[in-house]
């Protein structure tokens, strides 16, 4: 399904953290969000996710106006996210936590769960082999009975991929999805992305690697002091002056020319 | 008419002593984000304090300080003994401590004091003062006054000295202050001491109208709650405020419907306030960061 | 938050990992089951070694509260929420079953009825509160704890005032005597009172382990995250804390039975924080924390005298220190301290 953002803004105190930005992210695709830090990324994930109420803009699912809706609610309607500064459950062990994630799937009946009965321990039966898959996926299978609390930063943010996988979604926010994590995990982490997109949802990244963002993205929007200052494909961004100017400088331009040339 | 008159005199009596109350509260609210449920405690510390004192033959003028001083320093122990040792613990941790520290602090009030219901004098005497058909203690004066006094000093203390403005940076960002050189471990306990001294200072003023006891901390911590919430958490002039709507609510359900249920009217206000405009009179939504 | 001390290096740790991590064991007895069985033998164990029958009042004691601690648990462990008012929805539980005999209702209606009452005021006061951040819950149930003892002390024609009442109706022992056995009136109660803290126990550890208890724990550590998973954090906050009262109710009802007499200090705001210490105490995340809390702070008393001149001190004191030295509690501190030995 594909995510319309159109003119969504909040303010903090009088800051404008997020003004008037507008993208479209298609299914099949990586969209990614890049900027300085402050720009206004994660406030916009908040945003687009239910977290804040945006001040202005709406944000629509396949031309389905969805504004201002709570996250749960989002949740339903196939938006999955996962978090900046890690949002897992610490005393759950992986498993645990990917199970989490299949709670919509789950035809739980209160009733059925509180007594104990069949139908409550077949839907955590379904959930387990569903979140062991999704664990295989992240690469994270055989720390499935570890604590979420003993695990690495890396892992926690695969961890939170594959509770969001889990959930069934159809638009997926990725919020630094590769922080942490050295070269060869920040590789599966990239075609783990890449996979996602493979199979028709629509993703959405913020990432620092210029280098991932640059391989993976079929699109791209550049924020600055929470406003759009561009938006296009890789290339198009790696050349566009102001972007260099305001976001890329003499350090981000050199990573970028790097990784054109892997 | 005389009759309303009174309602409210003593509504604005009682009032004026829940404001204190809940302006202890916003001060440590606003520099540490904790809900201290033990603020009512520093009232009976107080009232107390101050009724043994007095009650030993010490004069007035003596034991009053002497009783503010006793809570301003059971505030510092509070904090460093309890809530400092488990400042990064979550929200439910801290809301048992401060709970649990209420708790101790009553049976301490009874171990070391008794469980009698005491009083002392008003300061300026018990002879009631007329007013328009309505009688004014004097020590309503003094109730109101302090008040007022308390929320003049807190306004021109956060705003006006070095140490206050110390306070208000460590509220809206501790790292941030710290790192501009604010020592935040004394604005912590800056702001404990002086919440804890506004707590007393409410217990000696209001015990001669009030009488107190070792067991009344939680109903005043209550009442300062419901002033707190309906003024809106975190504003001063909402604490005021909410403080004397709070007392004149209660003395009109008193006076009108029924003085077996005048606590009662405090909590059904916490509800109304939940239901209808959680962010209170003067509160502003507060969007959590994530 | 959630990364804090997870320095070990990925490479070392998966071959460290891969000999804790054990395959998912298909049980034959479900977990809710076992809990049963565990709890029914410490139920028979008493039974066993008490001489007196002073021993089955004080042990009929320490299983009504751990069924109300199991409701404390639910709200405080599994969900992170905190009540001060519990008291009220036991009493509530209790004082139906006194009342409505007198107005030619059967005991177990009565019951029923006062279970009902209990779920029916924790769901309309629970739903708006419970949208909001944590302190809201504790103080709004605070002043409804207090509203309900106000009404038990003040309306005397009704509850007996400040007194109490005498609860009349059924006896636990003529339910024994259904099937042949003759109990002293003490035992009849106590064996009842263990049935339903265990049955109470089994139901919380089935809750733990299905869908919505998942839902539940996954709030305790992030809302948000439970959000963006879907769950509806205020109608999950809010079944818990109607399970909770239930709890409650079904204690206090069991309690005005088997003690045959009430007083409004059962809905007392320091009955509220004794079961908020029991649990924080055992380990709120825990049935077996709740045993263990229910256990020490019920059977001390009577063995201290200590304990009750300096009731508030002791209980007060306990929050506090828990907190501070051992957050999740005794019964995970114990077993955590085991692991390590083991290990």
């Amino acid at each position: 399904m594909s995510l319309d953002i159109d003119g969504i803004g909040i303010a903090f105190g009088g800051i404008k953290a997020v003004d008037d930005v507008s993208f479209t992210a298609r299914p099949g695709e990586v969209t990614s969000i890049i900027g300085p830090n402050g720009a206004g990324k994660t406030t916009l994930f908040n945003l687009v996710s239910g977290v804040y109420r945006a001040s202005a803009g709406r944000v629509r699912i396949d031309g389905q106006d969805v504004t201002g809706l709570p996250g749960h609610a989002l949740a339903r309607r196939g938006m999955a996210r996962t978090f900046q500064n890690l949002q897992v459950f610490p005393q759950m062990s992986a498993l645990d936590n990917v199970m989490t994630g299949c709670h919509m799937q789950e035809k739980s009946n209160l009733l059925a769960d509180l007594l104990g009965l069949a139908s409550a321990h077949r839907e955590t039966a379904r959930s387990r082999d569903a979140a062991m898959a999704a664990l295989q996926r992240a690469g994270l299978a055989e720390l499935a009975h570890r604590p979420a609390s003993e695990m690495s930063y890396g892992q926690l943010k695969r961890l939170e991929i594959a509770r969001a996988l889990v959930t069934g979604c159809t638009i997926l926010l990725l919020d630094e999805p590769a922080a942490g994590c050295n070269a060869v995990e920040t590789r599966e982490v990239d075609d783990l992305i890449h996979a996602i997109a493979a199979e028709g949802k629509t993703v959405v990244l913020i990432e620092h690697d210029m280098r991932m963002v640059m391989r993976i993205s079929s699109h791209i929007v550049v924020l600055d002091q929470g406003r759009k200052i561009a938006e296009g494909g890789p290339e198009e961004i790696r050349n566009n002056p102001h972007v260099i100017a305001a976001y890329l400088g003499a350090h981000g331009a050199a990573e970028a020319e790097a990784a054109a040339h892997v | 008419m005389s009759e309303l008159l009174q309602f409210l005199v003593s509504g604005i009596t009682v009032g004026a002593i829940y404001a204190a109350i809940a302006l202890g509260f916003t001060l440590i609210y606003n520099a540490s984000g904790v809900v201290n449920f033990a603020q009512g405690e520093f009232v009976v510390i107080g009232g107390m304090t101050a009724a043994a004192l007095i009650g030993a033959g010490v004069p007035v003028w003596i034991a009053a300080p002497l009783a503010v001083i006793a809570g301003m320093l059971v505030g510092v122990l509070l904090y460093r003994l309890a809530i400092k040792p488990a400042r990064e613990a979550p929200l439910v941790s801290l809301i048992i401590i401060t709970i649990g520290a209420s708790i101790f602090l009553r049976g301490a009030m009874q171990a070391v004091f008794d469980k009698q219901i005491h009083r002392y004098d008003g300061f300026s005497g018990d002879a009631p003062l007329r007013v328009g058909g309505a009688t004014i203690l004097p020590q309503s004066l003094w109730i109101v006054g302090g008040s007022i006094a308390v929320f003049a000093f807190l306004a021109w203390f956060l705003n006006r000295t070095r140490a206050g403005r110390g306070i208000k940076a460590t509220a809206s960002n501790r790292m941030a202050a710290a790192l501009v050189g604010i020592n935040t471990g004394r604005a912590m306990n800056l702001s404990f001491a002086l919440s804890a001294a506004i707590g007393a200072l409410a217990g000696v003023l209001a015990t001669p109208v009030t009488f107190t006891s070792y067991d009344v901390g939680v109903l005043m911590a209550l009442k300062g709650f419901s002033a707190t919430m309906l003024g809106g958490v975190g504003s001063p002039l909402g604490a005021l405020a909410g403080g004397l709507l709070i007392g004149l609510i209660e003395a009109l359900t008193a006076g009108y419907i029924s003085s077996d249920y005048k606590d009662a009217s405090a909590f059904i206000v916490i509800l109304l306030v939940l239901f209808l405009r959680p962010q209170g009179l003067f509160g502003a939504r507060i969007t959590e960061r994530v | 938050m959630a990364g804090q001390g997870t320095t070990t290096a990925p490479q070392e740790s998966g071959r460290e990992m891969q000999a804790r991590t054990e395959p998912a064991r298909r049980r034959v007895i479900g977990p809710g089951l076992r809990t049963f069985l565990i709890f029914a033998v410490l139920v028979g164990l008493g039974a066993l070694i008490f001489p007196s029958s002073y021993f089955y009042r004080v042990g009929t004691l320490v299983w009504i509260n751990t069924l109300a601690v199991t409701g404390i648990v639910v709200l405080l462990g599994y969900v992170g929420l905190v009540s001060l008012g519990h008291a009220g929805f036991f009493a509530i539980g209790a004082y139906a079953t006194a009342i409505l005999p007198n107005y030619g209702i059967p005991s177990p209606l009565a019951m029923l009825a006062g279970v009902a009452l209990a779920g029916l005021l924790a769901l309309a006061v629970g739903r708006p509160i419970l949208k909001l951040s944590g302190y809201y819950l504790a103080i709004a149930t605070l002043g409804l704890g207090m509203l309900i003892w106000m009404v038990l002390s003040k309306e005397a024609w009704l509850t007996g005032g400040p007194d109490g009442m005498v609860v009349s109706g059924m006896n636990a022992r003529n339910l024994f005597k259904m099937v042949g056995l003759k109990l002293k009136s003490a035992e009849a109660w106590y064996w009842v009172a263990g049935f339903a803290a265990a049955i109470g126990a089994a139901i919380a550890v089935n809750l733990a382990g299905s869908p919505s208890g998942r839902a539940l724990r996954a709030i305790h550590d992030s809302d948000v995250a439970a959000r963006s998973l879907g769950v509806d954090v205020a109608k999950a906050k809010s079944r818990a804390f109607v399970i909770s009262a239930l709890y409650a109710a079904v204690a206090g009802a069991l309690l005005a039975l088997a003690n045959g007499y009430i007083t409004p200090e059962t809905g007392g705001f320091m009955h509220s924080v004794e079961m908020v210490t029991m649990a924080v105490l055992g380990g709120a995340s825990s049935v077996f924390g709740a045993l263990v809390g229910a256990l020490i702070l019920t059977a001390l008393p009577q063995v201290l005298t200590v304990f009750a001149d300096y009731e508030h001190m002791v209980l007060g004191g306990i929050m506090v220190l828990t907190m501070i030295a051992m957050r999740r509690g005794l019964v995970p501190f114990i077993v955590d301290l085991w692991n390590r030995r083991k290990s």
